[in-house]
């Protein structure tokens, strides 16, 4: 497997930086005229893009309506699970089709933390969720870790199918087929009046969601960048591109995947607690086997190792089905045909992006940008 | 006791249907060294087809046939148009696209055919046997369902072992570029391989699809378990399918019926398949022939 | 090993060794040209050895005879008709046999098996020419149901003539046969090749690091060095030229 993974047009992405706002700007010490003067320290241009973000985030959301906040909120959550995801199998290799079920983990874990009659501050309630993710993540993980492609997508496929199977079976806690409800929390006082203060616009709970949902991407994502970038993230690749060079070189492959899977797991457990709160209910239909490809498809898309590419990959499963069940109405199909239409267009997108581009819209761009930069360069040298 | 034989021999029919998923899937990853996750979205829309034809008014058996006829030809050219594509590349690709597949698939046949449960006939009686005052649970049904993998199974091995397009086949599975400087035309061969792995995957979706319900989904379940049959037989056996496939069914079976019922079932398939790739990754029949010559 | 080479019979003759030329080929692999502007013409009855050290071009040069690389530019001709583009597969319906560098046994089939992959390709085989082949080659005949992965590197080379053979072929490609045998093996294979090209007019096309035997054995020698012909001569001539044995030779 190692020798394939070659970085070509024709095989995955290979991730640029992490970083949502400065993708685009290469990292190199080379200085260049007309580019915007960039901190040299990965921490700091990260924390730039987070302010950055931030800013961005409380513009949409105070100049959207209420449904648009919802969606993105929607969004969120999705982004969420799908950073991991994408830093599982973009720069790990490792294929899961297991994430849906630890997002219902998430879910579950925060639904029942919230139904207590004090429940515990939400900060808490959400730490309380990616650890015990994380930990079913750990014990995934551990058995995952010796598998590799197809092996490892068949027992994760396996997971995905028989997780849901719980919920059913311990139906008095977990609400079995109808689900748990979950008790939104209320927005806190100082909510309303921030929002007034700084747009005039009125809190709904919506909206307090909506901006639990940004926090919690920013942070995620702002976490996720520093780690692709670090010691840790090469690490990852290492393992990914050519394991027995790296056990060679001392690695211990086993725990590098596991911690991966973990990472991934985390952000997966934050995803469906805030995907609980948003939603109001926690129930095993909403976590099938549809969830976890569409959030394959959805960094396949965005490509693989992207964060970018996971925010563009979950607008897309934010956006589509709405689109698609619009056309499949007026095209004359019912409801739950119509509705069928956006997995058959996840699948159609997972085949023709894996046949003809299969480094996604970030990578591609990526790729293609890098080959003009050569060419310029080329003609730069040779004109001498 | 009864109660013994009947989970048994349940487990017997059910581990058949898994055998032939199993086997499907380890037909292709031998050719081609891909695991179809689509094989059940493939078996599932050909059952669809007969469906249509019964409601049409065609008998059982002539459906029963489209059925077979229709998968290979999804087959092959699932092989030809999509899959060709990514042979030979990182397995990842291979890997996104079957799944791809497996949804597009079960989404367009949920917008065809609807989502509802649709009754399936069976061809032969859903009684079970008596032996004098007891009814066993096996079912002229189930017999019929033994004997018919028995059946493809035969018709497999001797295609393999007795006949030139077999010879060639495994030729192209086993040494792909020498076979192409003998003239073998390997890409066909591929084709070939693909086409009849999904007949059988598509007699394993119409046989435990008799008497029961369809409905887009309904494979699901049984990808998982033919996968975990097949892993456990080892990916490059097709003995170790059927054995895989027979143990398999037996251990749910017996799971279902002592150990809490049929939510535990997929999840006990997880766990059998956990411990088969963490004790002996390469299966019961793990073949220790070299692989490069 | 049976003196006997598989001489012809009547209706069973072997029309006489092909003629392959190649005409300034060029074969890249990305930017490394493997092969940059290599001629020469291989005659039947001869055995013509291509040499040179690691990465000389030698591989690539028979890859691209037989179709399994594309060359960049460059032409393949064999008795005169142009193979350049010639599809993989065709090449040994025109009658043009490659044994690949590593043998190229496919090890999960038995040697039996093997060889019937060799006659595939021609339809309804008599098993008679399979005994043949057993006669030429005794050593396989006791392993005929034995996976191929159980023979040892002799028997594999035996086995891929063998195969090879019962392709009826024109032309043989030999990849390195010597690469990882005892001497007195490669000596025994040699001379087989010798008694075939002599006694039916048999083309080869000999590819070897061992330049000392293929030399030994060879009517023809051609040099590459670093993906360019540097000398073509007979194989005594060159043996005699100790100046081009030390510097591209080894010896």
């Amino acid at each position: 497997m190692s020798d394939l993974q070659s970085p070509s047009p024709q095989t995955m992405a290979q991730p640029p930086a992490g970083n949502p706002a400065t993708a685009a700007a290469p990292a190199s010490t080379s200085s260049r005229k007309g580019r915007i003067p960039l901190p040299q320290s990965t921490l700091l241009r990260h924390l730039l893009a987070v302010l950055v973000c931030a800013v961005a985030a409380v513009a949409l959301l105070e100049l959207t309506d209420p449904f648009r906040n919802s969606q993105l909120a929607t969004l969120s959550y999705y982004a969420i699970a799908a950073g991991g995801l994408t830093v599982l199998t973009g720069l790990n290799g490792q294929i899961s089709l297991g994430h849906g079920a630890l997002m219902a983990v998430g879910a579950y874990t925060t639904g029942l933390f919230l139904s207590a009659d004090e429940p515990l501050p939400l900060p808490v309630i959400f730490l309380a969720a990616i650890v015990v993710t994380s930990l079913v993540g750990a014990l995934v993980g551990a058995a995952a870790s010796r598998l590799h492609g197809p092996y490892l997508a068949g027992a994760t496929l396996a997971l995905a199918v028989g997780l849901p199977g719980l919920a059913l079976k311990f139906k008095d806690t977990l609400g079995g087929e109808q689900g748990l409800r979950v008790r939104a929390p209320r927005a806190p006082d100082w909510f309303g009046d921030a929002i007034r203060t700084i747009s005039g616009n009125s809190a709904s709970a919506t909206k307090w969601l909506a901006y639990v949902g940004a926090i919690c991407l920013i942070i995620t994502y702002f976490l996720l960048a520093n780690l692709v970038r670090s010691r840790i993230g090469r690490t990852w690749r290492a393992v990914r591109d050519n394991d027995v060079a790296a056990e060679l070189a001392g690695i211990r492959l086993g725990s590098w995947r596991v911690l991966a899977f973990v990472v991934s797991a985390a952000c997966a457990g934050l995803g469906g607690a805030v995907l609980a709160i948003v939603v109001r209910l926690a129930a095993p239909s909403a976590f099938s086997l549809v969830l976890s490809l569409a959030l394959l498809t959805a960094i396949v898309l965005g490509g693989l190792g992207s964060l970018l590419g996971a925010l563009i990959g979950s607008a897309l499963l934010v956006f589509l089905p709405q689109v698609t069940t619009d056309l499949g109405s007026a095209a004359g199909l019912d409801g739950t045909e119509a509705a069928q239409l956006a997995p058959f267009v996840y699948g159609v997108v997972l085949v023709v992006a894996m046949i003809f581009a299969p480094a996604g819209i970030v990578g591609t761009i990526r790729l293609r940008w890098l080959a003009q930069r050569a060419k310029r360069s080329i003609a730069r040298e040779s004109g001498r | 006791m009864q109660q013994f034989v009947n989970t048994t021999l349940s487990g017997l029919a059910q581990g058949m249907v898994f055998a032939a998923f199993a086997l499907a899937l380890v037909l292709i990853w031998r050719s081609t060294r891909i695991v179809n996750f689509a094989q059940g979205s493939m078996a599932m829309a050909t059952t669809f087809v007969a469906l249509a034809l019964i409601q049409a008014g065609w008998n059982y058996w002539a459906a029963f046939a489209a059925a077979l006829v229709s998968g290979f030809v999804l087959g092959a050219v699932v092989e030809r148009v999509v899959i060709r594509r990514v042979e030979g590349g990182p397995e990842l690709n291979a890997v996104i696209v079957t799944l791809g597949l497996f949804v597009a698939i079960q989404a367009a046949v949920a917008i065809i055919a609807g989502s509802a449960f649709q009754s399936f006939p069976a061809p032969f009686g859903l009684r079970g046997f008596t032996i004098g005052e007891n009814t066993i649970a096996l079912t002229p049904n189930r017999v019929f369902v033994i004997v018919a993998v028995l059946v493809t199974m035969g018709l497999l091995v001797a295609l393999f072992r007795f006949t030139r397009v077999g010879l060639a086949m495994r030729a192209a599975a086993f040494g792909q570029e020498v076979a192409r400087l003998l003239g073998v035309r390997v890409g066909r061969m591929l084709t070939l391989g693909w086409a009849l792995a999904a007949v059988v995957g598509s007699l394993a979706g119409i046989l435990i699809a008799g008497g029961s319900f369809v409905y887009p989904a309904y494979m699901d379940s049984l990808i998982v378990f033919g996968f975990v049959a097949a892993v456990l037989g080892g990916l490059d056996s097709p003995i170790g399918a059927v054995v895989g496939g027979l143990l398999l069914g037996l251990a749910l079976s017996y799971v279902s019926a002592y150990f809490g019922g049929s939510s535990v079932v997929n999840l006990a398939a997880l766990v059998i398949l956990v411990v088969v790739l963490l004790v002996k990754p390469g299966g019961l029949f793990a073949s220790t022939a070299a692989r490069r010559a | 090993m049976a003196d006997t080479a598989v001489a012809g019979e009547p209706g069973t003759t072997r029309t006489s060794g092909a003629t392959l030329e190649v005409r300034n080929l060029i074969t890249s692999y990305g930017p490394v040209r493997a092969i940059d502007g290599v001629s020469l013409t291989a005659a039947p009855g001869r055995i013509t050895a291509v040499l040179g050290a690691n990465g000389a071009g030698k591989t690539s040069l028979l890859r691209t005879v037989s179709g399994l690389v594309r060359c960049v530019s460059g032409s393949v001709l064999l008795d005169g008709q142009d193979v350049t583009k010639a599809s993989v597969e065709s090449m040994v319906t025109r009658g043009m046999a490659h044994v690949p560098e590593g043998r190229g046994v496919i090890a999960e089939l038995t040697v039996d098996e093997n060889l019937r992959v060799g006659a595939l390709f021609r339809g309804k085989v008599g098993r008679d020419e399979f005994d043949r082949v057993y006669d030429l080659f005794p050593r396989l005949v006791e392993r005929r149901d034995n996976p191929a992965h159980t023979l040892s590197g002799g028997e594999r080379q035996m086995l891929v003539i063998g195969r090879a053979l019962l392709a009826r072929p024109r032309i043989l490609l030999l990849d390195e046969p010597s690469l990882g045998l005892a001497p007195r093996i490669v000596a025994q294979i040699f001379g087989l090749l010798r008694q075939l090209v002599d006694a039916e007019g048999l083309s080869v096309l000999l590819v070897e690091q061992n330049a000392r035997s293929a030399l030994s054995v060879a009517d023809v020698g051609i040099v590459l060095n670093l993906g360019r012909v540097v000398a073509t001569d007979d194989a005594k001539t060159l043996m005699a030229d100790e100046d081009l044995r030390h510097a591209y030779l080894g010896f």
